[in-house]
């Protein structure tokens, strides 16, 4: 036997032992008999007689995993009728219909089918993007899922769309998420009665904030739990409970006035969470949002040092100053301290010193609204400031705002904000 | 035209969505009605539609009249009396029809006055105090069938969902310090307290005080601090951008149906507005009791029926009296019989005041609010006595900042300045921060021959007859007018103007075209009598008892004060009379 043989035997094994445990781990990965629990005989859209407290439970079951958020769309889309697009830095996907419509919703899956797509990513037609929070649905007890069954089994059928995708090569080969989900996905096994903290299961599997409050890495996957994410052109905030970023300075309280209002002393949601909180928080009891309240305080925050801020005479504050007495103090008043529930108070927010400015520039160049919940139903809107506000006065009153009034932080460039405005194809100033 | 199609039934109706139809729809979905608005103008929503990064276009929205409904969709005829041949109004000054969801609520200036005790009763008022000897032949001077402290309740509940700014002179029977010690009654103070005053206020706040009299700050709709009204929508507070009659208010500041009732009511499943939608009858049953439903066109010319069990009419005060005649709702008013209701009791307001000129003077006018203003109400309805006067009636006369723009403020020169070149600018340049307004805003009272009916000749786009204006002002509220003009001058002369030029609109013929007020009431009156009012005390029709009619329209005369507040209490009072008599009893709430 030549040394080359002997060698090529040795890779051959080290190939095949590399292959075995592959194998392995990705039969692991991809296991699913947790959904065995499921029945597999009954199609959606059979008639069935549905438990009506089943269904009413699982209502607030998707409720609080805010299904209609993606598979909702807005601007009148039929209820879980799919058509929504949401962009990721991979391209767009489409979200699916998961009413009970044959053709293209889920009436033809069984229960079965449903459990190992929401907790594991594999619907019956093919591989879920991650988009799909699956990652964080994993651990959906068998019983909210029972109950979410009903639930969706309840609705009445209406033809949407199956859940297509504007992604180029390679990621639109679904099969890649086998290897996504090897690196990334945590095939925790269901949470079982009193095992996970409810504040706990409400934040990270039901509200998967995760999805959008926890930074991605290149790959899409996690990076740093709650301390903060940018997506969609939107800086999802840090939730633990640092004073600089964080939630340091909110009470129990105010996250739960937040989540039920959509506003608080401190804050007015906007962008994607404002439908988080129209669509889901908004609707869940008091004693839920209370629990997320007592999860998300008792999150340690980094030990932050707050920066000087920037110079009061320094050009770009000047500059900053003129521009918010004549642009902003309207709303956001000479003292920026904002209106309650109208207009954010600029002073002292974490928010506005957030390490990402996507949600500043976002904001300043195409306006928001905001949340419009039966506790506060005004949803008073800011509007775009991009055809007013050239890329230098843009920057220089967010540098004013992010370093006044007890804010501090890094000075935002005119760089930034032209970068923005080409992002989100805001006008160009007048 | 293909025949119409029809919609499902609903509980109740209301054809035009401005304040009187959203407070109505606020309340009877509350109560679970279902409901369909039908509004003829489009959808106008505060931050879309009027953002605070825009500044305020004078020239579209004031001077081009960008909010009001066009004259080619429907105007006015008018003639001074009833031997002249009516012409149509072809550009609006008096008249402002709102042509948004929001209705005329959404371009008001936002004075939010509570009418005097006295205006509800004048009919009796007058006979025991004065019995004829003040007043002027033709005068139609009625009761209204209800009573200030009846109606106390809904003004409170309008002021706390408007948000109203102010100080009150006058709750729970104790004299208030600041206020208008001749207001009724109030239940409470305010919802937020008063706006600031500019120079110009409180000079006039000063030196009326000093002649004795009362001066106050207005009831304004531009509000002073951030609010919460009771249905949990939210307001900012005033910027006093001086931008409020004619323009929608972009900062949530100005009192009006997307401010302060929409945001509630549109989240509800039992509420619909259709908008863009002209509604062109009112239906009524064969036997012409009750109404059916309404017949409306949408802006592609499709015809629609809208059955209802309850038709809410609150279409604004011209088209009201115009769908009830259209409708065959009620009998004409014949001036020469002095028969028949809908048409009767038309009235607008008497106007006179100064216009003073000082010098060396700093008044910043661009710091104003559509209601931003002192006023002494010692003049106004019967807080004196007019013994030998020779009339009834009065005026408030108030020192308002409403703002300083730049167009309107062109004309603020004393006359004779030339209407263009160096002289003008000068003047212009010189008169800006020198120039102030005393004005006397009058009540009007109704008269045999002032009425309005349907045009015989002049008809709108889809061939119906336009309704026909006939008014001119009576020797009564002319000589208020030139007796409060004397105030006037008397103050503009103690404040220490150096010019004074006063003005009087009921000096000649009154014309549309003299933009001093516009507030025009009746038509559709309420009172205890169905042969002198369309209405009864509920806003019900007297002779189809399931159509309501809201508004001014249903004035029997015209206090010294802005209609909304009035306007908003009658809507308030008639929708809690539908939910707890009229939905159960169907029929006339008040016999006949």
């Amino acid at each position: 036997m030549s040394w080359l043989r002997r060698y090529r035997i040795a890779i051959g094994a080290v190939l095949i032992v590399c292959a075995g445990v592959l194998v392995v781990l990705l039969m692991r990965n991809g296991d699913t008999s947790a959904d065995m629990v499921a029945d597999d005989t009954a199609k959606a859209a059979d008639k069935a007689q549905l438990d009506p407290k089943a269904i009413e439970r699982g209502r607030a079951v998707a409720v609080a995993a805010d299904c209609a958020a993606c598979h909702t769309r807005p601007g009148g889309g039929r209820a879980y009728a799919g058509g929504y697009t949401l962009q990721t830095p991979f391209g767009d996907i489409l979200s699916s219909n998961i009413t009970p419509d044959r053709a293209t919703g889920i009436g033809d899956w069984t229960e079965r089918d449903f459990f190992r797509a929401v907790r594991h990513g594999r619907s019956p037609r093919h591989m879920l993007y991650p988009a799909m929070p699956y990652p964080s649905y994993v651990r959906i007890s068998d019983a909210d899922m029972h109950d979410m069954w009903s639930y969706f089994r309840s609705l009445p059928a209406a033809s949407g769309d199956t859940g297509g995708t504007r992604l180029g090569f390679p990621f639109n080969v679904r099969e890649l998420m086998l290897g996504w989900n090897l690196l990334f996905f945590r095939n925790d096994a269901p949470a079982r009665a009193g095992e996970v903290n409810r504040g706990q299961y409400l934040v990270d599997v039901l509200g998967h904030c995760g999805a959008c409050h926890t930074a991605k890495n290149a790959l899409g996957g996690d990076s740093g739990y709650l301390g903060g994410g940018t997506l969609q052109d939107w800086h999802a905030p840090a939730l633990h409970n640092g004073m600089q970023h964080g939630l340091g300075s909110w009470s129990d309280a105010d996250i739960v006035a937040y989540l039920k209002t959509g506003s608080n002393a401190h804050s007015i949601a906007a962008g994607p969470m404002a439908e988080a909180v129209e669509h889901s928080t908004q609707y869940m009891p008091d004693a839920d949002l209370r629990a997320m309240a007592a999860y998300l305080k008792k999150l340690p925050g980094p030990a932050e040092t707050k920066p000087q801020p920037v110079a009061a005479n320094d050009p770009a504050m000047v500059r900053g100053a003129r521009v918010y007495v004549t642009a902003c103090s309207g709303c956001h008043a000479p003292g920026g301290t904002g209106i309650a529930g109208m207009a954010t108070r600029l002073a002292d927010n974490p928010a506005i010193r957030a390490p990402d400015t996507a949600s500043l520039t976002h904001v300043l160049m195409t306006g928001s609204r905001a949340a419009a919940t039966d506790a506060n139903p005004t949803a008073a809107g800011m509007p775009g400031f991009a055809w007013k506000l050239s890329d230098a006065d843009a920057a220089a009153v967010l540098t004013y705002v992010r370093n006044t009034w007890g804010n501090a932080a890094p000075a935002v460039s005119a760089g930034d904000v032209a970068k923005a405005r080409r992002a989100l194809k805001a006008r160009k100033p007048m | 035209m293909a025949a119409p199609k029809t919609r499902a039934k609903v509980d109740a109706v209301i054809v035009g969505l401005g304040w009187s139809g959203s407070l109505m729809a606020e309340e009877l979905t509350r109560a679970g009605l279902r409901v369909v608005a039908v509004e003829r103008g489009k959808w106008r929503d505060t931050a879309t539609d009027v953002p605070p990064s825009v500044d305020m276009d004078e020239l579209r929205w004031d001077r081009r009249r960008g909010m009001m409904q066009p004259q080619a969709v429907e105007t006015v005829t008018f003639r001074n009396t009833p031997t002249q041949k009516a012409l149509p109004v072809r550009e609006w000054n008096c008249f402002q029809f709102g042509w948004n969801v929001g209705g005329a609520g959404t371009h008001w200036a936002g004075m939010t006055w509570r009418f005097n005790p006295w205006d509800f009763e004048v009919g009796t008022r007058v006979r025991q105090r004065y019995g004829t000897r003040e007043t002027t032949p033709g005068l139609q001077l009625q009761d209204w069938g209800i009573t200030y402290d009846e109606i106390e309740p809904f003004y409170d509940r309008f002021e706390k969902i408007a948000g109203t700014s102010g100080t009150a002179g006058m709750v729970g029977g104790q004299k208030r310090p600041g206020g208008n010690p001749f207001e009724g009654n109030r239940t409470a103070e305010f919802p937020t307290p008063a706006l600031k005053d500019s120079r110009w206020m409180s000079m006039f706040r000063k030196t009326t005080a000093e002649m004795g009299y009362s001066p106050f700050t207005i009831p304004a709709g531009n509000i002073s601090t951030a609010y919460t009204n009771p249905l949990g929508v939210r307001m900012g507070p005033c910027t006093y951008c001086g931008y409020c009659e004619m323009f929608g208010c972009g900062n949530w500041s100005k009192s009006s149906p997307q401010a302060c009732i929409l945001p509630a009511l549109t989240r509800r499943d039992n509420f619909e507005v259709i908008s863009e939608t002209e509604v062109l009858r009112v239906n009524l049953a064969a036997d012409g009791k009750t109404a059916t439903g309404v017949t409306m066109i949408d802006a592609k010319g499709n015809l629609w029926e809208q059955p209802a069990d309850i038709v809410v009419i609150s279409a604004y005060q011209i088209d009201n009296v115009r769908l009830m005649l259209l409708s065959g709702i009620g009998t004409p008013y014949d001036y020469k019989s002095g028969m028949g209701t809908i048409g009767r009791g038309y009235a607008y307001q008497t106007i006179s005041g100064a216009s003073l000129f000082f010098e060396n003077e700093r008044f910043n006018p661009f710091i104003g609010g559509g209601a931003l203003g002192v006023q002494i109400d010692d003049w106004n309805a019967d807080n004196f006595d007019h013994s030998g006067l020779g009339f009834i009636g009065g005026a408030g006369i108030m020192g308002f900042s409403t703002g300083g723009r730049p167009i309107g403020m062109a004309d603020a020169v004393p006359q004779g300045t030339p209407r263009w070149g160096s002289a003008w600018k000068r003047a212009y340049r010189d008169n800006y921060q020198n120039a102030a307004t005393i004005f006397n805003q009058g009540t009007s009272f109704a008269h045999r021959d002032v009425f309005v009916d349907l045009d015989p000749a002049y008809k709108d786009r889809h061939g119906q007859a336009l309704l026909r204006v006939t008014f001119d002002y009576n020797e009564n509220d002319r000589r208020m007018a030139k007796f409060t003009m004397d105030k006037a001058a008397e103050i503009g002369r103690k404040v220490g103007a150096k010019h004074i030029e006063t003005f009087n609109s009921a000096a000649g013929a009154n014309t549309p075209y003299d933009q001093r007020s516009t507030h025009t009431t009746g038509g559709a009156i309420i009172g205890a009598d169905p042969a002198t009012s369309a209405l009864n005390r509920f806003n019900q029709s007297w002779d189809v008892h399931n159509v309501f009619v809201m508004g001014a329209s249903s004035f029997p005369n015209n206090g010294g004060y802005n209609p909304t507040a009035t306007v908003g209490a009658l809507a308030l009072h008639s929708a809690k009379a539908i939910i707890e008599r009229y939905v159960d009893e169907r029929k006339p709430l008040v016999a006949a």
